[in-house]
């Protein structure tokens, strides 16, 4: 596939070049293929989807995108470079993070500790030093605090910050787990089905969210959904899955007509 | 009334994440301490030290470790009481090795030392979680009582395999040894107790407590939001170690004085340990203190009014204690599964309200 | 063939037969554990107790007797009967069955849901109490349990087995109460094999094992299931309690042996049957074995204390999900 270096979308931002590259993913468990040879790319600053009926691979494939699954075979690029054998919790440190399709957040801490951990990749200060609490450990304290309080007033969570994340109802959860993935300010945000679950009211809501930080931030986004009317107006570029493979690619209008997506969606006959 | 929130204004955010953020608790903090350092030193006596009050004050420390350990971290150790034991018998080692060392570089070096070990046998913590982990930190317990009972180096060869501490003084005053003065070794608990507690307390709630907490809440999760699953769990192991020797430590000198190490550190110890910190509250440094006092008043109390007041043999007492204690932590754990902590955090809740509840 | 070969074989097989015991007591830990994900920690508390049981009703001791005594000032003690061993294993049994309603309806029942790890918490509560509260029904002291099972080394082996060795060899040394202990704890394993996988019972037992919720949908009663479960793990404890009581006597070190059986169970996984048979058989052999070679001679003895647990903590090290676990894949 080639691209020129950025490509304007049809409201006028301008795409920038390649934040993560996948070269010919493979991904297998044992026996079974999750996936077959899958190539894409994600482009600074844009949101890409990646859609696909049950069982397709996507949660599978955003897993090899932020290191916890290791491909068998295939290459992952990151910001120009190729990623080596690497353990998630480094994957998180040079700027990726996500959120996931079965909550996952810190079910015994508050809803701010629970955005604070997003920023423990930006936190440095040693143990001696956090012992004493005064002075450097303080201060960084304080100035993350600051960045997390941001994120908070940015989701509209000010009232339940000190609540127990356990006690918030499944749509607010949602909301302070995708707040724990902006606190740590990454370069590629990934979103594992952000609105599953969810009344049409908190679909529009988390679609502004997810639309504003991509647009306040610049963040660059990629995101699993299954939603299609949500996927089509939010999303620049689609990539659409199917029993592992990549059977689409392209502009959500481009993939709208595509007919192996529609036979993939709709079923077709074999004869 | 006096205990409220309102009218207290944060300012700052170090304000707000202050660890007695009402003013009430602010006051009544400084003021526990002030009489544990002013007036308790004036009034204690050798009964009340050793019946009550250093046990308190040295299995609180423990309590704080295995805390940090299993409550923070979430990774169960039944091997409280060998751990106490190297502590117990790095100490003695440094103190007959090097007579001129004070008692508090002795106790804190044991501590270190503890450690060292904590890490060794932390290490399967990176490979198995949940049962297995705490069925293998069970292997550190029976070894490391086999190791002391058997390597004669470690008790120096004497003939009974006992430690015993040697007299160390502190500002001319004996704290370890025979002839102690009550004061003066409630003093040096007390110091080593609230240093302690007061770093729990910072690390648990900066950066290192959340990590702490993230991997156990949901350890998969915390990997790739960026925790290191190996600095975070061996740390834990690591610090809560450490709390672990210190108390070991001055459980041996300040406390028995002399030690066989099956008797004063075995499997039981660490149960009491585990007991404590489950009574006290999971993940809470006031819960530590709670259930050591829980732990260290109640055998006290049963014994004073059933041998003392109704005249029943000891071993019955005893038998009491038991039925008792495994009573209370089945109850707990239906009733409340985060401790007295809890249950105090509910009582300052009401308080907080009070008397307008509406 | 030299001596030290056939002495070697010897303790060979008396480790063969402790891993028999062994297994049988994790046995009982792996139905618990697949049933109701409950590591009992009571395990071998019940074991003691069992025995304690057996003991003071075959004797006819008067239960609480120190308690009464010590309220009432009376002096009671015995009943003044002898009951028949097999009347008084039966009459034990029953009281097991007992005491698995009273678990199930006053701790399991309360504990529903709750994390894993506090359930195994409330066992270590469990082992506590029963602890004291056998000790306070029964009296501590040391107690000799005799249900008529043959004791001491067996002649017949010994002689049979002299000629296999020199002059310096008098054949192979076993207890007769070892081998009777083996075969019991072997024939009980495998009826609870059979029971799990050929009875109505036993597939739901399987049932809740797998899925909680999908069995209750199905009609299964959890509690009942929490019953039968709570009671064969009963029958296992008295059974071992017969066997370590009759060997060594009936006192607190019986509630041990269930601290041996927990490295069985990280070797051979919590949740496989062959795993506790295989494991204890491994467990048994290699800490006796390793005890001949390398404890006594070099390292001043009493290595069994420890040795299970070593072994299986370096083997999980390297295999995390045990002998006969399938490879854990984790999920996000």
């Amino acid at each position: 596939m080639t691209m020129a270096e950025t490509y304007q979308t049809p409201d006028g931002r301008t795409i920038g070049g390649q934040v993560m590259e996948m070269k010919n993913i493979t991904l297998r468990f044992g026996g079974v293929k999750a996936i077959t040879d899958i190539s894409f790319d994600i482009r600074e600053g844009e949101i890409r989807a990646i859609i696909g009926p049950n069982g397709a691979g996507k949660s599978s494939m955003l897993n090899v995108m932020n290191g916890f699954y290791h491909p068998q075979e295939g290459e992952v690029w990151f910001h120009g470079k190729k990623r080596g054998p690497m353990k998630p919790h480094q994957i998180a440190k040079q700027g990726i993070a996500r959120t996931f399709q079965n909550i996952a957040l810190f079910s015994g801490m508050s809803t701010l500790d629970n955005i604070m951990t997003g920023r423990l990749t930006h936190m440095k200060t040693g143990i001696l030093k956090q012992a004493m609490w005064w002075g450097p450990a303080e201060k960084e304290e304080t100035e993350n605090r600051e960045v997390v309080e941001k994120v908070i007033d940015f989701l509209e969570i000010q009232s339940i910050r000190k609540t127990p994340v356990g006690r918030l109802p499944y749509g607010l959860q949602k909301r302070v787990e995708l707040g724990r993935a902006l606190a740590a300010e990454p370069k590629l945000l990934l979103l594992d089905e952000p609105m599953a679950g969810m009344n049409v009211e908190e679909k529009e809501d988390m679609s502004r969210f997810i639309l504003d930080v991509n647009d306040e931030f610049g963040t660059t986004i990629a995101l699993i959904e299954h939603d299609m009317g949500v996927v089509m107006d939010i999303a620049d570029r689609v990539v659409v899955m199917d029993y592992g493979k990549k059977i689409g690619d392209g502009s959500p209008d481009e993939v709208r007509n595509n007919q192996d997506v529609i036979d993939a969606y709709l079923g077709v006959a074999h004869d | 009334m006096f205990y409220r929130e309102a009218g207290d204004f944060k300012t700052t955010y170090a304000d707000d994440s202050q660890t007695f953020p009402i003013k009430f608790d602010r006051y009544r903090y400084w003021a526990v301490l002030a009489f544990a350092f002013l007036v308790v030193p004036f009034i204690i006596n050798d009964y009340w030290l050793n019946a009550v009050v250093l046990p308190f004050l040295i299995y609180s420390v423990a309590a704080i470790g295995l805390n940090i350990l299993t409550g923070y971290c979430g990774q169960v150790s039944l091997g409280s009481g060998g751990f106490m034991a190297v502590g117990a018998y790095a100490c003695y080692k440094f103190m007959t090795s090097f007579p001129g060392m004070d008692i508090f570089s002795v106790i804190l070096l044991s501590g270190f030392v503890t450690a060292a070990v904590g890490i060794l046998f932390g290490l399967p913590s990176l490979r198995i979680k949940g049962f297995y982990l705490a069925v293998a930190t069970l292997a550190a317990q029976f070894f490391l009582v086999w190791l002391f009972n058997k390597v004669p180096w470690f008790y120096n060869y004497s003939a009974s395999g006992q430690i015993n501490a040697p007299e160390r003084t502190v500002f001319g005053y004996a704290v370890t040894g025979a002839e102690t003065h009550a004061w003066a070794v409630y003093l040096v608990a007390l110091i080593f107790v609230v240093v302690l507690a007061v770093i729990a307390r910072n690390l648990t709630r900066g950066s290192l407590g959340r990590k702490w907490m993230a991997i156990r809440d949901m350890d998969i999760a915390a990997e790739i939001i960026g925790v290191n699953p190996m600095t975070a769990k061996l740390s834990a192991f690591a610090i809560s170690s450490f709390y672990v020797g210190v108390s070991g430590a001055m459980f041996f000198v300040l406390y028995l004085g002399a030690v066989e190490v099956g008797e004063a550190f075995g499997i039981g110890k660490s149960f009491i340990i585990l007991f404590m910190v489950i009574i006290g509250g999971l993940g809470s440094i006031f819960g530590s203190f709670a259930g050591a006092a829980f732990m260290v008043l109640m055998p006290v109390l049963l014994k004073n009014v059933m041998v003392g007041q109704l005249g029943w043999a000891t071993d019955l007492a005893a038998h009491f204690e038991f039925v008792i204690v495994g009573g209370l932590i089945i109850v707990f754990l239906i009733l409340e599964p985060h401790g007295l902590a809890q249950l105090w955090r509910l009582a300052k809740e009401k308080l907080r309200l009070w008397p307008f509840p509406h | 063939m030299s001596a030290g070969f056939y002495y070697g074989t010897e303790v060979f097989l008396n480790g063969l037969m402790t891993g028999v015991l062994y297994s049988l007591v994790a046995l009982g830990f792996v139905l618990i554990f697949k049933s109701s994900g409950i590591f009992n920690y009571a395990q071998g508390v019940m074991a003691l107790f069992a025995a304690l049981t057996l003991v003071g009703l075959q004797d006819g001791q008067v239960p609480f007797a120190h308690l009464i005594n010590s309220i009432f000032g009376t002096q009671v003690h015995h009943f003044g009967w002898h009951l028949p061993a097999l009347l008084a294993i039966l009459l034990t049994a029953g009281v097991m069955v007992i005491l698995a309603i009273v678990v199930e309806r006053y701790i399991l029942r309360h504990l529903v849901n709750q994390p894993d790890i506090i359930l195994f918490m409330a066992t270590i509560g469990l082992a506590y109490f029963m602890e004291g509260f056998g000790d306070l029904m029964w009296g501590s002291e040391i107690k000799k349990l005799d249900v008529g099972i043959p004791q001491g080394g067996n002649l017949w082996i010994e002689e049979n087995t002299a000629f296999l060795g020199g002059d310096d060899f008098y054949g192979f040394y076993l207890d007769s109460l070892d081998i009777v202990a083996a075969v019991f704890a072997g024939l009980l394993v495998l009826s609870l094999v059979l029971f799990s996988q050929y009875t109505k019972t036993g597939r739901a037992l399987r049932a809740v094992a797998d899925d909680h919720q999908a069995a209750l949908s199905v009609g299964i009663s959890l509690r009942f299931i929490w019953v039968v479960v709570w009671s064969i793990a009963g029958f296992i404890a008295l059974v071992a309690g017969i066997m370590w009581g009759s060997k060594s006597g009936v006192q607190f070190s019986l509630s041990l042996i269930a601290l041996k059986a927990l490295p069985v169970l990280m070797l051979g996984g919590f949740t496989s049957i062959p795993g506790a048979i295989v494991g204890g058989l491994i467990i048994g052999v290699g800490e006796k074995m390793f005890e001949f070679l390398i404890g006594a001679p070099f390292l001043g003895g009493a290595t069994e204390n420890w040795f299970a647990y070593m072994l299986a903590l370096v083997f999980l090290v390297f295999r995390p999900q045990g002998l006969f676990g399938d490879k854990i894949i984790e999920r996000v």
